[in-house]
């Protein structure tokens, strides 16, 4: 017998007379917010993670970033093939644009990354990268130090549940809720590790 | 009110003043206390140290000891709850006569939280676990203790944390107990309360233990004893 | 360098540094619960340390739970999940292989350990790796695959600050979401110190205790690593059988670079790791997070179903391990303890595991949900499985901290009856059986008790004869006085007073 038809049969005689619970599904699945509540309080909950949160019109995204990135002093910035070009019209560092695909060890050596992403929880404080328009590989929001992220204010949700019904499973998901962090130093929490130190996100209203 | 009073097994040997104790209570506020003679113990060691057929015969026998009670009332919040939550669990189908926790008769069925007490000391509460997490007593005793005159009430920081008494876990690991005792008394003795309450005996006598050893200022008393004060 | 003495005893002192954290077999040999939580508890500093951990969590953990109205309907969602995933496990499970497969993924299936290791390691050889990484995962260190992998000339590197802690410093895990917690930052920054340099990147000659710099200095050596390894290897926090996908929740974005950068990615999953659909995971993003590291999400989560062509590895593979998962499942009472999301809460609020930390527990599961599982995967024959049962005072924190509603203490308390048949299966008689006999029989007549309390009466001073109360049996004197036995038992009290009545009545 292969160890799967094993398993499966161990499984099959444990759970002889279990029953299936009907799951309870009680919890709240929205807020009682409105848009502009659900801004404020996504800006709120991101700030709680020490990310940059600034909240801007479309008219301003292109300044922005531009300023960001000479704020920080990045000498370099990726972005995903199809980012719209319009967005880096003010970026006076050097721009990679990933196509063809750059290599982790070329990443390493770039400052920063501008993308988009796709869902964001206000309650939590959560932005939701699927690999979709503007978003780019998984890598390229990864290794670089500064990760200035745009959230379209339309894609905006208040909880996990309605977050987790926009998604599309197929795609890879990366969820981010502030910069890369660490509790393992006697449990307390402390920004910056492996992941970009430094989040800016740009909600688009 | 009739009352069947069940003393547990421990208190009867060792701490046979919080019975008489809750007796004095009970009468105070008008009820007719029995004492039915065949009751010995509700099995919680025997269940929690991995006999629950002893422990079922225990329960069977406390069953038919209190069958037709009005109200079994207990000065042990951990008894009470062996009894309401897991007899059935070592006793299948075995039925019992409601049961209730001291402060949970007082102030539940009673509807009293003025026991006529005065008690002139300061005192800080011990919850003690399944008075808190099983029984879910809550305010209860608190808000007999506030209603005593003279008493002062100090609060006691980590209150929700077991003392590390457990029945036989205090002598199975007994070191990691005392090291619990230890800490409960020293947040005991941290609010200057001359007492440290609780509505255990079992707890109480563990701590009494720790803080005899350590020559810690402070005295232990079951709830029922301050409630019984009219000094 | 001088070094404070504390530290040569938990880590062998100028021993050349330990790749692999020791995988649960090498726990074996371990004292029994009561000697190792002797020894933790005469660490001042381990004591110092683990208090200092446990009481920052509790705190943050309350609030995270607090400002959710709805926790109790979450918590009740997620054991009825779990409940119910397990419930239909086979059809989950070929559900799973069947989604996984068609995106991609190659699912292998694993009865026991060292099955697991095998396909590990034949995978990690195919690729011809000396090297590879990993993200922390509860089910490697279970199965061993360090050291399964380092038998075979392949060298394994853990890239949670925690396991690196750990890994450089030559320990054990004893915690399983911040497998350091029994160290502080100092003793952090002289493991850095000292070994970093031995294993590739040394750390800044200037290094701090500040928990800022030591985090950097495991960036900078980590990122080589990361850069160059093609294999990586992984747990995951869920499988959602509908549509094949993994799930890793982490904090410091090592799991995003072992999962996004190698070439090759192999996971291991415990079968009940499953979730029926995806749409689940709005239930366990939500509970985790708060009941782990107490945040209301943790900074990153990955989810990757099979292989996504031009993003991430293009070689992905999974493997399911049973390892004693079935033998829990058949138990009916011990099979809630496989709804676990290893969040740790239990091990937080615990007071036992506070006082002497997670080693005593001779497991990669330790605390109060240690000490359920370890029993239930393995049974109860070994003397140290059977011993975790009763390392608990009972308290019930753990069950009110539960994410999953395990009721712990239930099957704490089945658990010492399974332990109490086992020996009593082999008639090994024992000082508490026959205790434990002797007390039912005194209890088992009030005539019988009041014999007793009189000859314990009798005894007078304190109480060194009434061996059949609870807690009264053995060594309580090590720490405590004994009470003084009173001169009459309220029985006896009350049987003169109900005399008393009756002459004053007969009187009036």
């Amino acid at each position: 017998m292969s160890s799967r038809e094993r398993i499966l049969s161990s499984v099959r005689t444990a759970i002889t007379g279990a029953t299936a619970p009907v799951v309870p599904r009680g919890y709240a699945d929205r807020l009682e917010l409105d848009a502009a509540g659900q801004i404020a309080l996504l800006v709120e909950r991101i700030r709680d993670y020490k990310a940059d949160v600034r909240v801007i019109s479309q008219a301003d995204l292109a300044r922005t970033i531009g300023n960001v990135l000479g704020e920080r002093s990045a000498s370099s910035v990726v972005v995903p093939a199809d980012l719209d070009p319009q967005w880096l019209t003010t970026v006076t560092c050097e721009v990679l644009r990933d196509d063809p695909p750059l290599d982790a060890r070329r990443l390493d050596q770039v400052s920063a990354v501008v993308t988009s992403s796709a869902v964001s929880v206000a309650l939590t404080g959560t932005i939701v990268l699927d690999a979709g328009t503007a978003q780019g590989r998984r890598v390229i929001s990864l290794i670089p130090d500064l990760h200035i992220c745009v959230v379209p204010a339309q894609t905006i949700v208040g909880t996990v549940p309605e977050a987790v019904r926009r998604l599309d499973p197929v795609r890879p998901l990366t969820w981010i809720s502030g910069p890369s962090a660490t509790s393992d130093i006697e449990l307390n929490r402390v920004e910056g590790v492996h992941g970009p130190r430094n989040l800016v996100v740009l909600i688009v209203n | 009110m009739r009352v069947s009073l069940f003393i547990t097994c421990l208190a009867d040997t060792l701490f046979p003043d919080v019975g008489k104790a809750t007796i004095t209570v009970l009468e105070r506020l008008g009820c007719d206390v029995d004492f039915p003679v065949a009751q010995t113990c509700c099995g919680q060691m025997h269940l929690n140290t991995g006999y629950p057929e002893l422990a079922g015969g225990l329960v069977r026998s406390f069953a038919e000891t209190f069958a037709g009670s009005e109200a079994v009332v207990l000065p042990s919040g951990s008894c009470a709850a062996m009894l309401r939550h897991h007899a059935d669990r070592v006793a299948e189908g075995i039925e019992l006569p409601p049961v209730y926790e001291l402060s949970e008769f007082l102030i539940d069925v009673l509807g009293v939280t003025d026991v006529g007490a005065r008690f002139p000391h300061t005192v800080t509460y011990h919850p003690t676990c399944h008075s808190l997490r099983l029984l879910g007593v809550g305010e209860r005793p608190y808000r007999l203790l506030r209603e005593v005159e003279g008493l002062e009430l100090r609060e006691l920081p980590g209150a929700d944390e077991c003392c590390g008494f457990g029945g036989t876990f205090a002598v199975k690991n007994a070191e990691t107990s005392s090291a619990m005792g230890q800490d409960k008394v020293a947040a005991a003795v941290g609010t200057g309360a001359e007492i440290l309450c609780a509505s255990d005996s079992s707890c109480l006598m563990h701590l009494a233990g720790v803080a005899g050893r350590e020559h810690a200022p402070l005295r232990t008393m079951h709830l029922a004893e301050i409630l019984a004060s009219t000094g | 360098m001088s070094r404070p003495a504390r530290h040569d005893r938990r880590r062998r002192g100028t021993e050349p540094v330990r790749l692999h954290p020791k995988p649960d077999q090498a726990f074996l040999g371990m004292p029994a619960f009561p000697d190792a939580a002797r020894v933790a508890l005469g660490d001042q500093q381990l004591r110092a340390n683990l208090r200092h951990a446990t009481h920052t969590i509790r705190a943050k953990r309350l609030n995270a739970v607090g400002e959710m109205p709805d926790w109790q309907d979450l918590r009740m969602a997620a054991a009825g999940i779990k409940d119910e995933t397990l419930a239909h496990l086979d059809d989950y499970l070929v559900q799973f292989e069947q989604a996984a497969t068609a995106a991609g993924a190659t699912v292998h299936w694993a009865v026991d350990a060292e099955e697991a290791c095998r396909i590990g390691v034949e995978i990690a050889q195919r690729h011809r790796a000396r090297d590879v990484i990993k993200v922390k995962s509860m089910a490697t260190q279970e199965i061993g695959l360090n050291e399964a992998l380092e038998a075979h000339g392949i060298h394994a590197w853990e890239t949670d600050l925690a396991e690196l802690i750990v890994q450089l410093g030559g320990d054990t895990p004893s915690h399983f979401l911040v497998p350091a917690i029994h160290r502080n930052r100092d003793e952090i920054r002289d493991i850095f110190t000292e070994r970093m340099g031995q294993v590739g990147r040394a750390a800044p000659d200037d290094l701090t205790s500040e928990p800022r710099r030591l985090a950097e200095a495991a960036r900078l050596h980590l990122r080589e690593k990361f850069l160059s390894t093609t294999v990586a290897f992984s747990g995951a926090n869920f499988a959602i059988a509908e549509t094949g996908t993994l799930v890793v929740v982490e904090s410091e974005g090592n799991g995003r670079m072992c999962l996004t950068l190698p070439d090759v990615l192999v996971s291991v999953v415990g079968i009940e790791k499953l979730l029926p659909s995806f749409a689940d995971l709005e239930v366990f993003l939500q509970v985790l997070p708060r009941s782990s590291t107490a945040e209301r999400m943790n900074p990153y989560t990955t989810m990757w179903t099979g292989v996504s062509p031009g993003d991430g590895p293009q070689e992905v593979h999974v493997i399911l391990i049973d390892n004693g998962r079935t033998r829990a499942l058949a138990d009916e009472v011990g099979r809630q303890a496989l709804r676990c999301i290893r969040c740790s809460a239990c091990l937080n609020v615990c007071p036992v595991y506070e006082r002497v930390g997670g080693h005593a527990y001779g497991s990669v599961y330790p605390g109060p949900i240690g000490a359920i599982l370890n029993p239930l995967l393995h049974g109860v024959t070994d003397e140290h499985d059977a011993q975790l049962p009763f390392a608990s005072s009972l308290c019930g924190a753990c069950y009110e901290a539960c994410p999953v509603a395990i009721d712990i203490p239930s099957v704490l308390i089945d658990q010492r009856a399974a332990a109490v048949r086992e020996k009593a299966h082999h008639r090994v008689p024992t000082a508490e059986s026959v205790a434990m006999k002797a007390a039912a029989w005194t209890f088992g007549d009030a005539k019988r008790l009041a014999r007793a309390q009189k000859t314990a009466s009798l005894g007078r001073g304190v109480a060194r004869h009434v061996g059949w109360l609870p807690g009264m049996l053995g060594g309580w004197t090590s720490s405590r006085d004994l009470p003084e036995v009173p001169r009459q038992s309220f029985r006896a009290w009350w049987s003169q007073r109900e005399d008393t009545a009756t002459v004053k009545a007969l009187e009036e």
